[in-house]
Parts: structure tokens; sequence; C-alpha cells
């Protein structure tokens, strides 16, 4: 059993290895075929052609080299076709006055965008050498292989007994944490790093960032340790035993991971490269970084998920709930969009809902469902498989959200059906106990979420008066700025650098307990209106604190079940984990509405009965 | 006023929040062990990685400030009841108003030869933790005597870390004087399906000295020896009132207190596990160290203190405990070695770690108890069908409104029917579904 996991483990991280070595395994020419084939626009070809010229040929020993000198001849190009059209930023021209007869505009003038793609795939498809020449070896060693040896550490536990299994949760550096002060000043200089790449595009300076930001932490982490052991005030016994440094690796892989992904794609087109020949069997076309991110989030979601099923075994609300989650990432994020895109029609991911999926009401996503896809008619009336999608995620969000919500709690998207949830649910599940339980991260979680919320929804009307009026300008703001603000700071850093390159250190629910406004719009539901709540057993709880530790959301569960007190929170997404680890068997989920004012009551006391006593308020 | 309280454990500082609810008396909490409240039934889940120290403690260290309740890290060598006040080891002497004795327990001692050595301990307090802890690293075996609830939480913890563990327990089958002969055989089989070393029938003659004053292994009743590098004494505590010899407040095994919750001594009052009825309340005994009773003494004296005066009432019978993977509840009478007028109805699952006991009084058909194990039943209604002496069949029809499983999980209140059917020869149904708001309707009702 043992040798079984130890094995699994090896194939894992030798697999890991492979994946992160693999983005070196390459080498890049850029030749006329590469050109010819990968850049459809005449004029775009022809310029790059004219300023790569000398590249032509050249070999690169790896991609870095390639970007590097790629990226200047790119941008010279487009200068030049931005010169040749008559725009002439220097005299504040801005339109395109000069295009040869009969060619629209943007097939001549080559936009910020364009480069960033052609950057993209002329890197990966100059690519020679190791990888790209065993494209399906790599992806069974970096991928398959990775799958395989977590499977393999995972399955021995069937052998256990059925039960909760945390042993040792605290007594691991990957799964223990790191104390409040490292852990904000690691917080800190992510973000900062983050924001030097992703707004400046200085990755060098982002990674020194990053080295010096690891090494405080690790400083500050080993001085605080060292007096935990020695001041008698707080011996932890075994907790403080040493540095969550496994964990802090494993963040500063994931939001390595994020920044790469995304303003960085350039560099990892091997990864995309490895996944070419599954992606064009499901939508017909090579695959993109989304795709790249796409297959790995599911691939991640099935293993954790599986990983899950067997830890939770005994457990038929954890059994369910985990695979119906696994299912919509992978049948309704996954698979289906990209069915869709072969179909011809638009792609849309059926159960993201607004404000969540925060693009839905931008000009470009709208035109690219209203009208489009097959047309066909219901009871004479003509529309499109585009049209529905749009009518779809607007029920979704001003029906289905607030119907559900009253009727299960938000338990319904967050943990049974959303994404990001999914994730948190399976690959973040070994980091649920990391969460912040005071009343100071309350208070903080209730300003941060809503103000996203409110964030979402001004940035929303904006873009929604852009696309009615035409105008873009709205008091001081450019509602284009806005929206790319909202990208930025919401979409990239929150939900993914923060929200998932934190789990190992801030718990595994950071975005959904703290940034996501569909969350915080379904909070106030569950909080106000609802029938979803926990309760809890009379006057068996023991105060141990499992539920409090557990809770992924921060939410001190104990401090209602030690009073008998139902528990309502707009924040508790019901993944029933606090009633799974109760030793004594304390709290349910439920959805009824019965007593529900006087059940939540914070003096309600069972202890002594209440005829006898008058309870002072 | 100035309310001294000694013990920061659940009775002591359940007694201080209810003082600071109902009044404005100055309140001083007093504790050798550690400056803040923990849950002592947590101390488990630390050692075996489950939580962190601080996530034991229920409140946040900014709550005692808040709620002017005072915290003194000392401890307490003599009470001058005669000057209303408490002398403090290294310390000035500190004055109360009132006075409740809230010391909780220690591990018991039987006399055993080599029961003072190093690397011998129970599992009461921190300190005890620590101990543990000090001597796990390379610990080759642990021996641990007697089988209560302690005991197999200490098994379940060295096992947690790989420790091999040889658990002596004197009864012929785990804990079979609390639990019915079914549940005690269940967990009896469960302790050994985790490949801890059971010896049943088994008592400790003596612990043996390596020569340098640390335990290296123990002699059991039958001359066995076993080598080990840790003794577990678990069996059983007794209340810790040593401190409070020559201080007039009359003591025998645990403080006297009336039905108040006072002492013989005027403004002294016991509470939790170190207190000791003079009448044991019917079918209770004098002394009840259990989380819950100290919880409810530390309300009941907290109002006592502020003025309405009020007996102590702990109700209607309940305990739950987790054996390794089987959660345990009780609800009201359910005996070891029940009277000829109690009847049982007890269904056990095929995989013999899941089961459910209804016991009854048999001419009658009252409702008497409830035993489950690794099912959850709610505690209200549980108690609401023995207070009001439901007969048994109404129970059993209404059976699924006790269940407090998680959501999906499969129900067995039909079983139990079956088998109370086949018993009466009668034909019943269950009438009522798991549902909260029916539930809620029944409480009210």
């Amino acid at each position: 059993m043992k040798a079984i996991k130890n094995i699994g483990l090896g194939l894992f991280v030798f697999s890991l290895l492979i994946f992160v070595l693999s983005l070196t395994f390459s080498n890049h020419t850029l030749t006329n075929e590469v050109l010819t084939k990968h850049v459809s626009k005449e004029y775009h070809r022809e310029a790059i052609q004219k300023q790569a010229g000398d590249l032509l040929s050249t070999p690169f020993s790896g991609n870095i080299g390639f970007v590097s000198a790629m990226r200047p001849k790119l941008e010279a190009a487009r200068i030049d076709l931005e010169t040749r059209s008559g725009v002439d930023p220097a005299n504040n021209i801005w339109n395109a006055t000069n295009l040869p007869e009969g060619v629209s505009e943007w097939d001549f003038r080559m936009s910020v965008t364009d480069v960033d793609e052609y950057l993209f795939t002329l890197t990966k498809y100059s690519a020679g050498g190791l990888l790209p020449g065993n494209t399906t070896l790599f992806f069974v060693l970096s991928m398959i292989l990775g799958a395989v040896g977590a499977l393999l550490y995972f399955l021995p536990d069937l052998q256990l007994i059925p039960g909760i299994k945390n042993n040792h949760i605290y007594l691991s550096s990957a799964t223990r944490g790191i104390t409040f002060t490292p852990r904000m000043v690691f917080l800190g200089g992510a973000l900062l790093a983050t924001v030097l790449v992703g707004v400046f595009k200085y990755l060098l300076a982002a990674i020194i960032t990053m080295v010096l930001t690891a090494f405080f932490v690790y400083r500050i982490a080993k001085r605080s340790r060292e007096k935990n052991i020695d001041g008698s005030q707080s011996r932890t016994v075994t907790a403080t035993k040493g540095l969550g440094w496994i964990g802090l690796v494993v963040g500063i892989f994931l939001i390595s991971f994020y920044v790469l992904l995304y303003f960085f794609p350039e560099y990892i087109t091997n990864w995309t490269l490895m996944l070419d020949p599954i992606s064009r069997s499901l939508n017909g076309g090579p695959a993109s970084r989304w795709f790249l991110y796409g297959f790995l989030y599911t691939l991640v979601m099935i293993v954790m998920g599986i990983r899950m099923l067997i830890k939770y075994r005994h457990n038929r609300y954890q059994l369910i709930r985990t695979t119906s989650v696994v299912f919509f990432q992978t049948a309704f994020a996954f698979l289906i969009p990209e069915f869709l895109v072969r179909l011809n029609q638009p792609y849309m991911d059926l159960k993201n809902a607004w404000p969540l999926d925060y693009d839905f009401y931008y000009g470009d996503s709208i035109n690219k469902m209203v009208g489009q896809g097959t047309e066909f008619a219901i009871a004479g009336w003509g529309t499109s498989v585009g049209t529905i999608m749009f009518i779809w995620g607007v029920v979704l969000t001003l029906v289905a959200v607030p119907m559900f919500t009253y009727i299960y709690g938000k338990r319904w998207y967050c943990s049974w059906v959303c994404g990001c949830g999914g994730l948190a649910e399976t690959l973040g599940d070994p980091y649920r106990q990391l969460s912040d339980k005071s009343l100071k991260a309350w208070k903080y979680e209730r300003y941060i979420i809503h103000g996203v919320l409110v964030f979402a929804i001004i940035m929303t009307g904006m873009v929604l008066y852009t696309y009615w009026t035409g105008s873009s300008n709205i008091l001081f703001f450019d509602s284009y700025n806005v929206r790319s603000w909202y990208g930025f700071f919401v979409g990239s850093m929150f939900s993914g650098i923060v929200g998932t390159g934190f789990y190992p250190l801030m718990g595994n629910r950071v975005w959904c307990r703290f940034g996501c406004p569909l969350a915080g719009l379904m909070g106030l539901v569950q909080r106000f209106k609802s029938r979803f709540r926990i309760t809890t057993n009379g006057g068996q709880c023991i105060s141990c604190g499992n539920c409090s530790t557990y809770c992924e959301m921060g939410i001190d569960v104990r401090s209602y079940a030690q009073r008998g007190q139902d528990i309502v929170r707009a924040s508790c997404v019901g993944c029933g984990i606090c009633s799974a680890v109760c030793p004594r068997g304390v709290l349910r989920l439920e959805n009824a509405t019965s007593d529900i004012t006087t059940r939540t009551d914070e003096l309600r006391t069972i202890h002594i009965s209440e005829g006898e006593i008058k309870i002072l308020g | 006023m100035h309310v001294v309280i000694i013990g920061n454990g659940i009775s002591g500082i359940t007694a201080a929040r209810f003082i600071r609810k109902l009044s404005d008396h100055r309140i001083t909490v007093i504790s050798a062990e550690t400056d803040h409240f923990f849950s002592r039934t947590a101390l488990m889940y630390i050692y075996m990685g489950h939580m962190r120290y601080e996530d034991t403690k229920p409140y946040e260290n900014w709550f005692w400030e808040k709620n002017r309740i005072e915290l003194l890290r000392a401890y307490v060598e003599r009470v001058d009841t005669a000057n209303k006040q408490l002398m403090i080891q290294n310390g000035e002497p500190l004055a109360y108003d009132k006075l409740i004795i809230a010391c909780g327990s220690k591990s018991n001692k039987f006399g055993w030869p080599g029961q003072d050595l190093k690397g011998v301990g129970g599992l009461y307090s921190y300190q005890d933790l620590e101990q543990m802890e000090a001597y796990s690293d390379q610990l080759k075996r642990a021996v641990i005597i007697g089988g209560g609830l302690i005991g197999i939480e200490m098994a379940e913890m060295f096992h947690s870390r790989h420790i091999p563990v040889t658990f002596l327990v004197r009864e012929n089958s785990y804990w079979n004087g609390v639990l019915p002969a079914e549940e005690s055989a269940m967990v009896t089989r469960h302790i050994q399906e985790n490949d801890i070393d059971l010896r049943l029938s088994t008592e400790l003659k003596e612990i043996i000295d390596d020569g340098q004053g640390t335990a290296k292994g123990v002699i059991t009743n039958k001359d066995e020896t076993i080598d080990c590098g840790y003794v577990g004494l678990t069996a059983g505590v007794s209340p810790n009132t040593g401190f409070l010899e020559n201080s007039g407040i009359e003591t025998q095994r645990g403080v006297m207190v009336n039905e108040y919750l006072e002492t013989n001594i005027a403004d002294v009052y016991a509470i939790g596990d170190c207190a000791q009825r003079f009448e044991a309340l019917p079918g209770r005994r004098p002394i009840e160290a259990i989380w819950y009773t100290g919880r409810m003494m530390g309300e009941t004296v907290a109002y006592n203190i502020c003025g309405q005066k009020i007996a102590y009432d702990p109700g209607i019978w309940f305990n739950s405990a987790k054996f390794f993977d089987i959660e345990y509840q009780v609800y009201g009478t359910v005996l070891a070695r029940p009277p000829e007028n109690h009847q049982s109805i007890y269904w056990e699952h095929a995989n013999g770690r899941m089961s459910i006991r209804i016991v009854y009084e048999r001419e009658q058909g009252t409702i008497l108890g409830f035993n489950l194990m690794g099912v959850r039943y709610r505690h209200e209604v549980c108690e609401k069908w023995i207070r009001d002496q439901v007969h048994i069949e109404k129970v059993l029809q209404d059976l699924s409104l006790a269940n407090f499983d998680p959501e999906f999980y499969r129900q067995y209140e039909k079983e139990v029917l079956a088998i109370y059917n086949q018993q009466s020869g009668k034909n019943l149904q269950l009438k009522k579904k798991r549902r909260l708001d029916a539930v809620l309707q029944f409480l009210r009702g």
C-alpha cells in the first residue's frame, strides 16, 4: 500500500518535472512556409516577411530567444502597416486614410492583439526538435502519467476504513500553510509582481520581486516559528514543527502558471502543441491557450474529484455533490462549448452566469450571440441558436439564480455546478482548513466581495450604455478602460492568480469568499430570503472546532453550533464538510422556512429548559 | 462584586460568560494550564494534526477583554475562606466576593508500582498532550491502561502516527459497563480492525523502570511483559481537589454541593468535573465528569450568583463520543445490563459499524432511550419523546422525524420498525418523513 503510494507520488513528480521542462524542449526556426500557413492576411504576411526577413531560416535553440527576437519584428511590422495606412499618432490622425482599393481596414492594419496572436502562433509552429517531433509521447509523459501517478497515490486509501481521515494535515508542510504576517507579505509581493507583469510587462522585475518576497517570507516564517516554540505563551505542540514550504512552492508554481497563461502565452506554446490533436478532434481547430487551460482544469478536477470520492466514500452527500460538480465542468464548461464551435454555433458555457461571466454583456459578446448560429423558427417566429443562448444567459441570472438560491441556498451553484467552486472543492480540498476564521476576516470579506459586486454592476452598466449609444465616455471614464481594468484586476488577478494561486496559503475559496460577484449576489438572497440553513443538534456540540477549521469559507461554525443556534450565513456554499467532520453529529444542511428567524436567534439557549429561566437580552 | 472562578475549562468559562450576560460583576478566571479557554475534547485532534491549538479555542483572544473577563495565569495553592481570599503561588493573594471552583479532574492512578515514572501519563490537560508529544518521536509501542472513552481516543491518536498500541481493558468487552452487549461488541471489533492490540480481561500489575526513571514496559495481571516507550493511564478521572484541604470546604471524592451548586461555605460554589452532589439525582451519578453537564452547571451557577435561584437540573441524559470512525449518541436511559422491564429493539447494519437501539418499558410501552452507532438522531426530538413518555409505537411510526443524518444518506427507520413488527406481530408503517418543517411543527406542538 505504502509502496504503491510512493510509486504514484514518484510518477507524479516526474511527470510534473517533464511538464515544466517541456517548455524548453524545442528549437525554433521561422520559415516562409510557417508564415504562409499561419498568417492568412496577405498584407500582414508581407509586412512580417519584410521586417523579419533576416530571421527567416535562422535557428533558435529555445523559445525565449525566439520570442525576444520575434516580438520587435512583429511590432515593427505593425508600425510599418500603420504608417502606410495613413495612421499618424504624432499628428493625432487615428483613421486609416490610405488603404489600398477594396481592402477592409483590419485586413491591412495590424492591431496590438494581432501582434500577440502572431507571436503565439509563429512561436508555436516554428518549433522543431524533441517535443514538437514527439507530441504524443510528451502528452503522455507530462499529463497522462501525472494523472495516473496521482491516482496511484490516492487509490490505496480505499483500503482504509471509511471515515474522516484528516490525519497529519497540520503536520505536513504541504497543507499546514504559513502564519499571518508572512502570508500577508507574500500576498503583497505577489500582487505587486502581478501588476508589474500584467500592466507594465516587466517580467524580469516581477520575477525578482517574487524571489525577494519568497526570501522574506521564509525569513519571517522561520523567525515567528522560533518565537512560537520558545515563548511558553502559545506553544502549539506539533503545528509549528516546520514551515509550510511545500505549500509555498505549490503556491508559487500556480501563480507562475497563471502569469504565463494570462500575460505570456508565447512561452507556453509547447503545452498547446501537445494538445492540438485533442483540440482538433473536439472543435476542429488547433489548441489555444484557453483550450490548454480548459483541458488541464478538467483533468485536474477529474483526478482530484476521484480523490474526493475516495476520501468521502462513506458520505453520500459528498459523493453526489462531487460527481455533479465534476460533471458540470467536464460537460458544460469543457466539452459542450467545443462541440458548439465544431457545429458552427457560438461558443458558450451554458452554466456560467453573469456577473461571474463578466463579459456576457460586452458588445462584442452580444454580437457573437444574437442573430448568430443556425437560424430556425419557433411557432413562426424566426430566431437563431445564438439568440436563444443570449436569452438563456439573461434568464439564468434573473430567474434561475434567485429562484434556486431561495429553494436550496447558493450551494446549488457554488458547490454543485460552478467551475471555480468545482476546482476549489477538488484540487482545493486539501487546503480548506487554511481559510481565516477571525471576525476581522469576515469584516474584510463583506467589504471586498460587495465592492466587487458593485464594480461588476457599474462596469456592465457602462458597457451596455456604450453598446446602446455608441458613446464610450461616461462621466470621466471610458467604458473600454473600465472593462479592461475589471478584466485585469478581477478577471485575471483576483480570480486566477490570487483565487487559485493562494490555495495553499489562504485556503481554497479565496476567490469565492472575497471576490466572486455572483457569490456576493446569491449571498444576499441566501441571507435574507432563502430556505437554506444549517441546523444544529440540540446540546451535542463539544466546541472542538473541527467544523470551523474545515469551513473553506472561513465561517466560525462552532460559534453557532455551541449555542444550539441555526446558521444562516451569506457566504456558506453548502459544501457539507462541517457536517461531515463533526465528531458528534451536530450539523445538518436543510431547506425549510419554519422558524428560521427564531431558531437563528443568538440568545437561544437549550441547556436549561426555557420555561424556568427568563432569558435576558 | 468580584466573582473569581478557579479553572478555565468549559464549566468555568460558561459560568463567566453567563455572569457577564446577567450582570456587571467583576469576573476573574484563574488557570495554571493555559492562557485561554480551549476545548479539552479536541486535544486529540491537535496531536493527530487535524487542528492547531489555536483552532481549539472557541473564542478569539480579544473576546475576553471585550467582555471584561479578566484572565489570570496562576496556580491557586490554598483557599482562605475565612478572609475570602485565594493564595496564589508566587503571587499576591486574590480577594473574592463569590468563588466558583471549577478546577476539573486528574487522571486516576490506583497505586500501581511505577505509576509516577517518566513516560507515564493520562490525557486530560494541555500538559498531558505536550508530554505525549515529547515521547512520540521514535516511539516503538505505547500501552494504554483502561477501556473508557479517553483510552480509545489515545489509541486513535497513537494509531494516527503509525505507533503500535497495546490496549489493556479490564472488562471482557470494550466499555461494556456502559454500552449494551451488541454495541460493546461492535466497538471491540472496530478497535481490532484498526490493528490495535486489544487485550481484554487484562489489568496492569506494574510499570517497569528502565533504571533511569523512565517506563520501559508493563507487566499485566497475567504476568505478561509488554515492552513500550509510553504508558497511557486512562482508567477514569477523579476531582482535582487537593488544594482545598484544610480550607473548610467539604470534600469527599469531589467538592460537595447541594442542588444550587453551593458548598458548605457561604459564597463558594463548585461546578463541573470536580463537583459532587450530596444526593445524586435519580438515575444519575453524584459526579458526572462530562462536557455537557459542566456546561449546564456553569449556566446554572451563573443564575444563582446573579440572584435568580435555580436548582441544577441536567434534564434527560444525553452523551456522545466517537470511537475511531464510529459515531455514538445516546439519549435517555439505555443500560448495559437492563432490568427485566426494559425491552429494546436493536437493528444493526450488515457492515457491522452502524446500529440503532430503542429502549422502552415493557408493560406500558413508554419510550426510555435511544442508542445510536454510526447514525445521527436529533437531540430535541428524542428528548421530547422521552420527556412526554410517548408510546413506543407512536415513536416508531414517527421515527423519521428523529433522523439527523446528512441529505441523501440511506435511512434505516423502516428496518427498525420491521424488527418491532416482527417482535410484536403487528404491522405498523412509517407515517412521517424526515422534513425539517415537520420536525419543527412537532417540537412546537
